[in-house]
């Protein structure tokens, strides 16, 4: 039988606003343990919370950006239980009346988007930081002792619900790549993962392909790359599998994945099931966002990476367009290829040599004669434009002076020296293995200290080779 | 020679304006009666011997957090917790020069109608003190009462600033909910909890009452309030004076409550106030259960802090389940117990609908039963407490009678409105309490009633063992 994963994903994005949630202290990384604390989120005796306006705002235009209704009026809830993270003995977050719910996210894919719903995204509150001392599981209970920093409580966090539409890692991977574009885009959050300002839980069942039956899930937790979340699914879906063919169940459970090891390890079982006694939270007022408000805060979204990516796929093929808006590279490479560069070399030097890089400090015009001279240029010349692209003043001009080795009769004889060194590699080229002719211009390049022009040396291998 | 016993606020005022004493000779002089009549009343938990500011100084329930004194909600779990800053309400005392006499005492975390549930010991009445002041807040109540302070804060949630005020024979006012700040006020229940004034005279009160209202940034429940007007008028022409039916014949009101009150009814139509029957059913019937419900709801979130990790009590032990287990059962009496395991199964999966949220729903009634009324009347009377003053020890077993205390305070501060109670007269030589309840923010309509009732009655807050 064949079968298919069922994931839905609960996606945890913590705002960077300049203050926390429900009290004015500093949010995000300061100074040492505990200085970024007051009574309220402390939780003494009286505080009372204040909601963070900012955060309202925001927490609505990230439901515009994916396509969620704005909830006319929603509500703070208390949730409640004991854990020393928790000052009040309760987070305060939305429950049953969040600030946007029944969204949309359509995920490009080589056939066709992926529609993925959003159940809801709402604004709850961080719980600070503990740190489990001794015992050596890194749990409460055996910790010789618990320490607590309430810099993070109170941080604002939007948690983001999504339906079980997704069907494989990879799509999961997909859709968290766009939703961490988007908030970043939106500028609400740097949703940096190894930060923990992006967390991922994922809930995982399978079923047969083509049933459309819900069977039971389990969630995995502490997952903090993309790379692990996908690799989690993978083994859980693996897991839930093996268990089913062999006539077993799946018994409902919540596992941790164990990045060193990729492993998956069951928590252990409540004797009940939480009961988190929600109320409503009386120190606080319902949010009622004014029309008005949601209207201007819709019409300052930019436009969405999915939607970018299928502009870019008329000119690009989608991987390229994905790996262009995921990185936030689509801005440059459309500006460099205004300025002259071709469409596809111009998204390979970008997104192969710029990834990661200050890329709104490129000139775009010196890219593209880079882009276009790329061929004709040292490659040493090359690299060490594309590594000072960023700095202010930058000119290619210096770089394009320089002229790349392609004369034959120059190059003909290290081509030769080259081949006459691996007799093997030349044999297995000749015996169909194409993906060889890199291996010998490398050799060139390497012999001529990057000076030789990769293309001459290219069609001199391909030729001597005949 | 100050004679605190009889000295208002407002005569205090006078004589700090004229310079006739300084305002820490005044500060001294409560102290000095504090010395004198509080081993015996047991009204404060602690003073403060070092006036900071010149005015007339005041007294606070110990649910009030003050900056670097001791602030303990009557509870052994918050025994040696000091604020590291102020209530809102204590801010404004502060900037208005009034230096704090002491923490009075109180019912643990508010809860309770006689202030036996302290922690630190009962309170006692001055007029009888083998007799309760009521409660929660009996401590600011019998200090006013007994000359220790002129005027107090008190917090009141389902009738503890109103009813320890009829049983010492002061007047205190739980205002509309949302004109107060409830910030660094120990929570009971959030949706109910007002702070207040307690004093000897309307005047008094209406003037701490402008001290303390107004909209709050650090409370987002607050509002604006209108300004408040001192009263000075002594007739009610054209004002409309219900009597609901249910609050002045309820089962539990002693005859002797019954016959002050209805004079006091008399004296208002007397006065030129128009005076006619009306009808709160399901407001009565249904208030002290809905609030048994919600109260105990809040008070089980709201008391989940104390868990012995960042302030007050701790009882060490192994792991973190079995200290915060073993903290708050040496830390919390018998009532919070009682209130939090209520309130923890109204608000657990499975009861919720049927319970809390049932009470929000009923609720609801309460409020429209009362805006029905408000159309027609622009204030409601009725006593303020069934009974006079009982004796030390009556209720204490029977925590239900205990809770009858309430009924009928607790159906106004259900609907979120503002109420005072004005002393009408002594049964058995004890104080009776005549409660006025008005609309949403209709706090000087209240004082005007007070004060013109207040002239009429002619009660003398001194208790008569004490003259």
């Amino acid at each position: 039988m064949s079968w298919e994963a069922v994931v839905g994903l609960e996606v945890h994005v913590q705002l960077k606003t300049r203050t926390k949630m429900f009290c004015r202290c500093a949010n995000g990384f300061g100074g040492g343990e505990n200085t970024q604390t007051c009574p309220v989120c402390l939780g003494f005796p009286g505080a009372l919370p204040v909601a963070n306006r900012t955060a309202l705002e925001w927490t609505v235009k990230l439901g515009l950006a994916l396509g969620c209704e704005i909830a006319e009026r929603a509500v703070f809830a208390r949730k409640h239980y004991p854990y020393p993270d928790l000052p009040k003995g309760y987070q305060i977050s939305q429950y049953d009346l969040p600030s946007c719910i029944n969204g949309k996210v359509l995920v490009p894919t080589a056939d066709g988007d992926h529609e993925i719903e959003i159940v809801r995204a709402h604004l709850e509150e961080d719980a600070a930081k503990n740190t489990h001392v001794g015992g050596g599981t890194g749990r409460i209970g055996g910790a010789s002792t618990t320490l607590v920093d309430f810099n993070r409580g109170g941080t604002p966090l939007v948690e983001i619900v999504t339906g079980p539409d997704i069907h494989s890692s990879e799509e999961a991977r997909r859709f968290l790549q766009l939703l961490r574009q988007t908030v970043v885009e939106l500028g609400i959050s740097d949703a940096e993962m190894e930060k923990g300002q992006l967390r991922v839980d994922a809930n995982v069942s399978v079923r047969p392909a083509g049933s459309s039956e819900l069977r039971t899930r389990c969630e995995l937790k502490n997952m903090n790359s993309f790379r692990f979340v996908a690799q989690g699914i993978d083994a859980e879906v693996a897991r839930q599998i093996a268990l089913y063919e062999s006539g077993e169940e799946v018994v409902q459970e919540t596992y941790d994945f164990d990045a060193a090891t990729g492993a998956l390890t069951a928590r252990r079982s409540k004797e009940e099931a939480d009961d988190y006694r929600y109320f409503p939270e009386p120190d606080l007022v319902p949010i009622e966002p004014s029309a008005e408000l949601v209207e201007r805060l819709r019409g300052e979204l930019p436009e969405s990476p999915a939607a970018r990516i299928r502009r870019l796929e008329a000119e690009l093929d989608l991987d390229r367009a994905v790996v262009l808006v995921t990185g936030g590279l689509d801005a440059l490479w459309q500006a460099t290829v205004a300025a002259g560069a071709k469409s596809v070399p111009a998204a390979n030097v970008i997104a192969n040599r710029l990834a990661g890089a200050d890329v709104g400090a490129v000139s775009p015009g010196e890219l593209a004669k880079l882009v276009e001279a790329r061929d004709r240029i040292p490659r040493t010349a090359l690299d060490e434009a594309l590594g000072s692209v960023t700095q202010p003043g930058f000119s290619a001009a210096p770089y394009l002076e320089q002229e790349a080795v392609s004369d034959t009769a120059e190059l003909a004889p290290i081509v030769e020296r080259i081949l006459d060194a691996n007799p093997g590699q030349v044999a297995a080229y000749r015996g169909g293995k194409e993906g060889l002719l890199g291996f010998f211009v490398g050799q060139v390049m390497k012999e001529t200290g990057g000076t030789a022009n990769a293309r001459a040396v290219s069609e001199l291998v391909r030729e001597k080779l005949q | 020679m100050i004679d605190t016993l009889r000295l208002t606020a407002e005569e205090a005022l006078g004589l700090l304006e004229r310079k006739e004493v300084s305002g820490a000779e005044l500060h001294r002089a409560y102290l000095d009666a504090v010395a004198e009549r509080d081993p015996e009343l047991n009204c404060y938990l602690r003073t403060v011997d070092e006036p900071a500011g010149d005015n007339v100084p005041i007294a606070l329930k110990d649910v009030i957090s003050t900056e670097g004194v001791e602030t303990t909600a009557g509870s052994k779990i918050l025994e040696g917790y000091v604020p590291v800053f102020d209530a809102t309400v204590a801010a404004r005392c502060k900037a208005a020069g009034l230096p704090l006499l002491g923490k009075t005492n109180t019912d643990e975390f508010a809860m309770g109608s006689s202030t036996e549930n302290s922690a630190y010991g009962p309170t006692h009445n001055p007029w009888s003190p083998g007799r309760v002041p009521g409660g929660s807040g009996g401590g600011t109540a019998a200090a006013v009462s007994a000359g220790l302070a002129p005027w107090g804060l008190g917090s009141d949630t389902g009738g503890s600033i109103k009813q320890p005020s009829a049983l010492c024979g002061n007047v205190g006012l739980r205002p509309t909910y949302g004109t107060v700040s409830r910030y660094g006020v120990v929570a009971f229940a959030s949706s109910l909890d007002q702070v207040g004034p307690v004093a000897k005279n309307v005047r008094d009160c209406a003037r701490l009452y402008s001290i303390i209202a107004g909209r709050d940034p650090a409370d987002s429940t607050t509002v604006d309030v209108p300004d408040v007007e001192l009263p000075d008028r002594e007739s009610l022409k054209g004002l409309r004076i219900g009597v609901p039916k249910e609050m002045n014949e309820a089962e539990g009101i002693e005859p002797g409550v019954t016959a002050a009150v209805q004079k006091a009814i008399e004296l208002a139509r007397e006065l030129g106030a128009k005076v006619g029957e009306c009808e709160l059913p399901r407001s009565v019937e249904y208030g002290l259960p809905c609030y048994y419900l919600i109260a105990p709801a809040e008070a089980s979130s709201n008391l989940a802090r104390y868990d012995g990790v960042r302030y007050g009590l701790r009882v060490e032990a192994g792991s973190y389940d079995t200290m915060v287990e073993r903290t708050r059962d040496a830390g919390f009496g018998d009532e919070p117990k009682r209130r939090i395991m209520l309130g923890a199964y109204a608000l657990s999966a499975g009861y919720y609908e049927a319970y809390y949220g049932q009470a929000q729903k009923v609720r609801t009634v309460i409020v429209r039963e009362h805006a029905a009324a408000f159309e027609r009347f622009d204030l409601l009377v009725s006593p303020t407490s069934p009974t006079v003053a009982f004796e030390l020890g009556a209720k204490t077993a029977d925590p239900l009678a205990m809770y009858l205390s309430d009924l009928l305070t607790i159906p106004s501060c259900m609907a979120g409105l503002p109420g005072l109670n004005v002393p009408c007269g002594l049964s058995d030589g004890l104080p009776v309490g005549l409660q006025l309840i008005g609309p949403q923010l209709s706090e000087n309509t209240l004082f005007r009633a007070g004060h013109a009732l207040e002239r009429a009655i002619g009660f003398d807050p001194v208790p008569e063992r004490l003259r």
